[in-house]
C-alpha cells in the first residue's frame, strides 16, 4: 500500500509538470499582457500613459524576457511559495486568495455535506420504492433541479426574499465584517448567510447525485447477491445497507476526484450573481485582465486538488473494495 | 404417499402468478409436491417451466411483481403438529425470516454472483448465525470454520477470510453451502446446484450434497432439468412442464416405467453413452430441416471445385503452444509476472468430412485451442495448416489475401446464442453480411442463398425482417449455425453450441449439426464439457487437460477402453439417467481430476512438466506418458 502511495505521489510531479506547461502557455496565448490591456484601458478613459514607466515595470517584472525564461522564473516562484504578485489588486497572489479561499472552501464544504445529506435517503427510497408516486414525484423535482441553472434560482430567490421580506441575500456576511478579522460576531454573520448559497449551488448537485444513486441502486438490488442475503432470513433494511448500498457506493468515492477542484472553482456564475466573497469570481476576472501571475496560481492550484482528488478516491476504493485490492491475487 | 403429517413440506394447489404491463402471466399452475423429511425430492423441468419460482415461492424470495395462492405446509420438526402455511405469512416479515437460513437454506445456481463480492466468505457465512443465534463473534467464527472444513476446505481458517473472487466455481458453490448448512436446517433447496460447473467438480458437489444431506437428516428439494443428477441422488422426483406437474412418484417409478409423454420424450433427448451406432436422438419438438437444398449453393469449396484428389488431411496442427502472461500480485504489491501455457505442445490432425470432438474442463484450454485455429490468437510456436481445396493455408502466419481466403474456410459457432447475435440486425443482415464482404454474387442471388439457408435450419422466410430477440435460444443458435455456413466453409468450430440450451432443444440443434455435416460433407470441431454430447457427435475425440492433448482416439475406442486416468475420471464422474448405474462416489477425488499428483506414475510429468510425449497404442489411439513407458504398459 505504502509502495503504491509513493508511486502515485511520484508520478504526480511530471503529471504536475506537464499541467505547468499547458497553464503557462494558454495564459501566454491570448497577444498581449497585463500592461498592455492596463495601457488600453488608460487611454481609452482618456487618461496620459508614462509608456516609459510601463517599460519600466515590464522589466522589473521580467516581462522582457523570453516566454522560456519567464516559465521557469514563474514555476521556481511557486515551489519556493511565491505565487507572484497580481497586478490588478497591488498585492502578492497569496494575500489576494487568502481570506476568500477558506470562505469558498467553507460554502463547498457546506454544500457537499448537504448534497449528501439530502440525496442519500431520497436516492435508497426512490430505488427502494421504484414507479411508487413517491419515486415519480422526487423525480420530478429532481429533473427540475437539474434544469434549472443555480445563477437563474440565485436570481429568483433575491427577487422574492426582496420582495417579501426586503432582504438583500447577497454577500456572505455583513459588509462591515469584511475586512475585520475573525471574531464570534463574524462567524454568526457568516453562518446566517451560508445557507441560502449552500442551498442554491446544492440543488443541482443533489439532483444529480439522487438519479445516479438510484440508479446504481437499482441495479443492485437485481444482483442475485441480494437474494442470497433475503434467503439467510437478513431484514430487508439490514440487507439494502451490507450489500447493495456498500456496492453502490463506489461511485460515490469515484466522486472525491472531482470533487475536491470543484471545491475552489465551483459555482462561479452563482457566486457573481449572488456577489459572494468566494475565489470563483475572482479567478475569471484575474482570466479576463490577463493578471497572469493571479489566475495561473489558481488554475496550478485547481489542477493539484484534481490529482490530489484522484489519489484519494484511488486509495479509498482500494479500501473499500476487495476487488480493486486484491485484483491478480492467486485463485485457490 | 403416506399421510400429510409426515411431510416435511407440502406444496398444495400453488398458482403463482406475474403482474406485467401486458396482463398476467399464470406460471405456475396448482403444482402439488411434497418433500419427505431426511428425502430427496428431485424437481425436474426445462427453464421457464416455474420450477425456480416454485422454490422461491417456499422461502417467500418471490420477486415482488409475483402472487403467490395454494398452500406451502412447512412441518418444522422442532414445533411438530403445527404446520406453517407460508403462502399466508406476511413478505419479509418476522416469521418467515425466522424460517430462511435458520430452519430452511437454499443454494443458487450461480456461485460466481451469488455472493457478494465485497465482503468475505466467513463473514457471508456468520452472519447467518449472527441473524439466527445468540453467539458471541468468536464461537461463530468456530463455527463457521467448523462447517467450512466439512464441506470441503482443506484449511478453513485461511478460506474464512478470503474473499468470492479468489475461489474457484467449486470452492464457491461449496462456500455457499456451506452458508446454506450453517444453521442445520431440516430443508435445503438447491437451485441448479452443479449446472454452472464442470464435470467432475459437479460429481464432487452432489458427493458432497448427499453426504451433508445424510450426515446431518436433512431434506432436500433438489431443482434440475438434468436426468443423470436426479437418477444419482433424489428418492422422490416430480416433473414439471409449463408450470404444471406431469408427473410424481419415486424415482424407481419414475425411470423404470416413465408414464407421461413428456417424462418419455425428455428421457429420450438426452444422449447417452449407450446409444447405438446411427441412433438419432427424438426432440421433444422436431424441426423440419434440409441441408440438401445448400448443395449447389453454398457447397463447400472442396465439393465446389470438383477435385476428388482433395487432400484427406484438413487441417494440422504440429506442436502448438500459448503462453499468457498475467501480472500476479495485488495493486499495491510489487507485479511479479507469471507465465501461464493456456496450450502446450498440442498436435492432431483433421480429416476431411470427420467431426473430431474435442473435450476437457473449463480452463483447460480448448477455447484457446479454438481460437488459434480461428486465428483469432496466433499461437508462439508451432504451425498450424489448413489443406484447403486450392492450397494450403499457414494459419499462424497468413497475411493479406491468403488470410482473406482463411476467413471464408474455418467458421465458428459460439457457445451463447443470445450475445453472438447483434440485436440492432435483422436475421437477413446478419446471413447476408459474410456474403457482402466477401463480394459472393448479387444483391438477388445473396438474397436467395439467405433464404436456403433459412431453410436448412428450418427457419420459415418470415424469420428475414425479425430480429434476434424474437426467437428462442434455440432458434438463436440455428441462426448462429447459418451464418457459420453462409460462406460455405472448410471447417466449422462448434464452441459448445448446446451447453446453454435446455435438454429439448439441445437435441434439435445436435441433430441439426449432424444432419447439415452429412448433407455438406462439412469437417467440423466440436468443443464440449459434455461427454455425452461429444460422444453423439463425434468420429473422433480428443481429451484437453491443462493445455495438453492427453488422449486422442476413435470415439468407440475411447469410450470403451480409455487409457489416461483424467479421460477415465472424467467418464466417471458423468451422472447416467439410468437407476442401474449410478456414480461411484468412493472413487472422486476432492482435488479435481487435472491433479496430476493423483496419476500413475507413467502418466505423470516430471518437476518442470516434461518428459511427456504421445505413445501409439494403434488404431489412432494415443495418449499422453512419459517417453520411457512402453505402450503396452499403459493399457491397463
Amino acid at each position: 500500500m505504502l509502495r503504491y502511495i509513493l508511486l502515485r505521489l511520484l508520478s504526480m510531479i511530471p503529471t504536475m509538470a506537464v499541467i505547468s506547461m499547458l497553464v503557462f502557455t494558454i495564459i501566454e496565448l491570448p497577444p498581449g499582457d497585463y500592461f498592455e490591456s492596463y495601457v488600453s484601458e488608460l487611454t481609452a478613459m482618456g487618461e496620459d500613459v508614462d509608456m516609459a514607466e510601463i517599460e519600466e515595470l515590464r522589466h522589473q517584472y521580467g516581462f522582457d524576457q523570453p516566454p522560456v525564461m519567464r516559465y521557469f522564473h514563474w514555476v521556481g516562484g511557486m515551489l519556493t511559495g511565491d505565487f507572484g504578485y497580481s497586478f490588478e489588486y497591488q498585492l502578492p497572489v497569496s494575500e489576494v486568495v487568502g481570506d476568500r479561499l477558506w470562505l469558498t472552501v467553507l460554502v463547498s464544504f457546506f454544500t457537499i455535506i448537504v448534497t449528501w445529506l439530502i440525496a442519500f435517503p431520497i436516492g435508497i427510497y426512490s430505488a427502494t420504492h421504484q414507479y411508487s408516486w413517491g419515486d415519480y414525484g422526487l423525480t420530478f423535482l429532481g429533473l427540475l433541479g437539474i434544469a434549472v441553472p443555480n445563477f437563474m434560482l440565485a436570481l429568483i430567490l433575491m427577487y422574492f426574499a426582496n420582495r417579501w421580506f426586503g432582504v438583500s441575500i447577497g454577500h456572505l456576511m455583513d459588509q462591515k465584517y469584511l475586512a475585520e478579522p475573525m471574531s464570534w460576531e463574524k462567524s454568526r454573520s457568516i453562518l446566517s448567510h451560508i445557507w441560502i448559497p449552500v442551498l442554491i449551488v446544492g440543488t443541482a448537485g443533489t439532483a444529480g447525485m439522487i438519479r445516479r444513486l438510484r440508479a446504481n441502486l437499482l441495479d443492485e438490488l437485481q444482483k442475485q447477491y441480494v437474494v442470497t442475503a433475503r434467503a439467510k432470513g437478513l431484514s430487508p433494511m439490514r440487507t439494502l445497507v451490507k450489500y447493495p448500498l456498500r456496492m453502490a457506493l463506489n461511485f460515490f468515492v469515484a466522486d472525491i476526484g472531482s470533487i475536491l477542484p470543484a471545491i475552489i472553482s465551483g459555482a462561479e456564475i452563482t457566486a457573481i450573481v449572488l456577489s459572494l466573497e468566494t475565489t470563483g469570481p475572482m479567478l475569471v476576472k484575474a482570466l479576463q485582465s490577463q493578471d497572469m501571475y493571479l489566475a495561473g496560481s489558481f488554475l496550478m492550484f485547481l489542477a493539484f486538488l484534481t490529482v490530489v482528488g484522484m489519489l484519494i478516491s484511488d486509495i479509498a476504493l482500494a479500501l473499500l473494495d476487495p476487488r480493486i485490492r486484491l485484483a491478480g491475487r492467486s485463485t485457490k | 404417499m403416506t399421510a400429510p403429517a409426515s411431510d416435511l413440506l407440502r406444496v398444495e394447489n400453488l398458482r403463482i402468478s406475474f403482474r406485467v404491463p401486458s396482463g398476467t402471466i399464470l406460471a405456475v399452475k396448482d403444482a402439488s409436491l411434497r418433500v419427505a423429511p431426511g428425502k430427496v425430492t428431485a424437481l425436474v423441468g426445462e427453464s421457464g417451466s416455474g420450477k425456480s419460482v416454485i422454490s422461491q415461492a417456499i422461502m417467500g424470495i418471490l420477486p415482488s411483481i409475483a402472487r403467490a395462492e395454494g398452500r406451502i405446509l412447512f412441518s418444522d420438526p422442532e414445533r411438530p403438529g403445527s404446520p406453517i402455511d407460508i403462502v399466508r405469512l406476511p413478505l419479509d416479515g418476522r416469521e418467515i425470516r425466522h424460517l430462511r437460513g435458520r430452519r430452511m437454506g437454499k443454494i443458487f445456481q450461480e456461485p460466481m454472483t451469488s455472493l457478494s463480492p465485497l465482503h468475505t466468505i466467513g463473514d457471508q457465512i456468520s452472519e447467518v448465525l449472527a441473524i439466527h443465534t445468540a453467539d458471541d463473534a468468536a464461537e461463530r467464527r468456530r463455527k463457521t470454520e467448523e462447517m467450512l472444513g466439512l464441506v470441503g476446505f482443506q484449511d478453513p481458517a485461511r478460506a474464512f477470510d478470503m474473499y468470492p473472487f479468489e475461489l474457484s466455481g467449486g470452492m464457491r458453490q461449496r462456500a455457499m453451502i456451506a452458508m446454506a448448512l450453517i444453521c442445520r436446517p431440516a430443508l435445503l433447496i438447491a437451485d441448479e446446484p452443479t449446472t454452472a460447473l464442470d464435470v467432475t467438480i459437479q460429481a464432487q458437489i452432489l458427493k458432497l450434497l448427499r453426504d451433508l444431506q445424510q450426515k446431518l437428516g436433512m431434506a432436500m428439494l433438489l431443482i434440475t432439468h438434468d436426468l443423470g443428477v436426479v437418477a444419482n441422488v433424489a428418492d422422490e422426483v416430480v416433473v414439471i412442464y409449463r408450470g404444471e406437474i406431469m408427473e410424481a412418484g419415486t424415482v424407481e417409478a419414475i425411470f423404470r416405467d416413465p408414464r407421461h409423454p413428456y417424462l418419455k420424450g425428455l428421457l429420450k433427448a438426452v444422449p447417452h453413452f449407450d446409444m447405438e451406432p446411427g441412433e438419432r436422438l427424438k426432440p421433444l419438438r422436431s424441426i423440419p430441416a434440409s441441408g440438401a437444398t445448400l448443395m449447389d449453393h453454398i457447397a463447400p469449396a472442396a465439393s465446389r471445385s470438383g477435385k476428388a484428389d482433395a487432400p484427406d488431411v484438413l487441417l494440422s496442427v504440429r506442436h502448438v503452444s500459448k503462453t499468457f502472461t498475467t501480472r500476479k500480485g495485488g495493486l499495491f504489491k510489487a507485479g511479479e509476472r507469471k507465465r501461464h501455457r493456456a496450450v502446450s505442445d498440442v498436435s492432431f490432425t483433421v480429416r476431411r468430412g470427420e467431426c473430431l470432438g474435442l473435450v476437457g474442463e473449463s480452463g483447460c484450454g480448448k477455447t484457446t485451442l479454438s481460437k488459434i485455429l480461428m486465428r483469432a490468437i496466433t499461437p508462439d510456436e508451432g504451425s498450424v495448416i489448413l489443406h484447403s481445396a486450392d492450397g494450403d493455408i499457414d494459419i499462424g502466419r497468413a497475411s493479406g489475401s491468403d488470410l482473406r481466403r482463411l476467413r471464408t474456410r474455418v467458421q465458428m459457432v459460439f457457445q451463447d446464442p443470445v450475445s453472438s447475435l447483434s440485436p440492432r440486425m435483422t436475421v437477413q443482415n446478419i446471413l447476408m453480411e459474410p456474403l457482402e464482404i466477401n463480394g459472393r454474387g448479387t444483391a438477388k442471388t445473396r438474397l436467395e442463398t439467405v433464404r436456403r439457408l433459412l431453410t436448412a435450419i428450418g427457419l420459415d422466410e418470415t424469420a428475414l425482417n425479425r430480429y434476434p430477440h424474437a426467437f428462442s435460444g434455440g432458434q438463436r443458435q440455428r441462426i448462429g449455425i447459418a451464418r457459420a455456413l453462409a460462406l460455405g466453409p472448410e471447417l466449422m468450430i462448434c464452441d459448445e453450441p448446446v451447453s446453454a440450451l435446455d435438454v429439448s432443444v439441445q437435441a434439435q440443434i445436435l441433430n441439426l449439426l449432424k444432419d447439415l455435416q452429412k448433407d455438406l460433407g462439412l469437417t467440423t470441431i466440436f468443443i464440449s464439457h459434455n461427454l455425452a454430447v461429444v460422444d453423439y457427435m463425434a468420429d473422433r475425440i480428443a481429451v484437453m487437460c491443462n493445455g495438453r492433448i492427453v488422449e486422442i482416439a476413435p470415439r468407440e475406442v475411447l469410450m470403451r477402453s480409455p487409457a489416461h486416468p483424467y479421460t477415465r475420471s472424467l467418464l466417471a464422474a458423468v451422472p447416467f439417467p439410468d437407476l442401474e448405474r449410478p456414480l461411484d462416489f468412493d472413487r472422486i477425488s476432492a482435488n479435481g481430476a487435472s491433479d496430476t499428483a493423483r496419476w500413475p506414475d507413467a502418466f505423470r510429468p516430471d518437476g518442470d512438466g516434461e518428459g511427456l510425449a504421445a505413445a501409439d497404442l494403434g488404431n489412432g489411439h494415443l495418449v499422453l506418458a512419459r517417453s520411457d513407458v512402453k505402450a503396452a504398459e499403459l493399457v491397463s
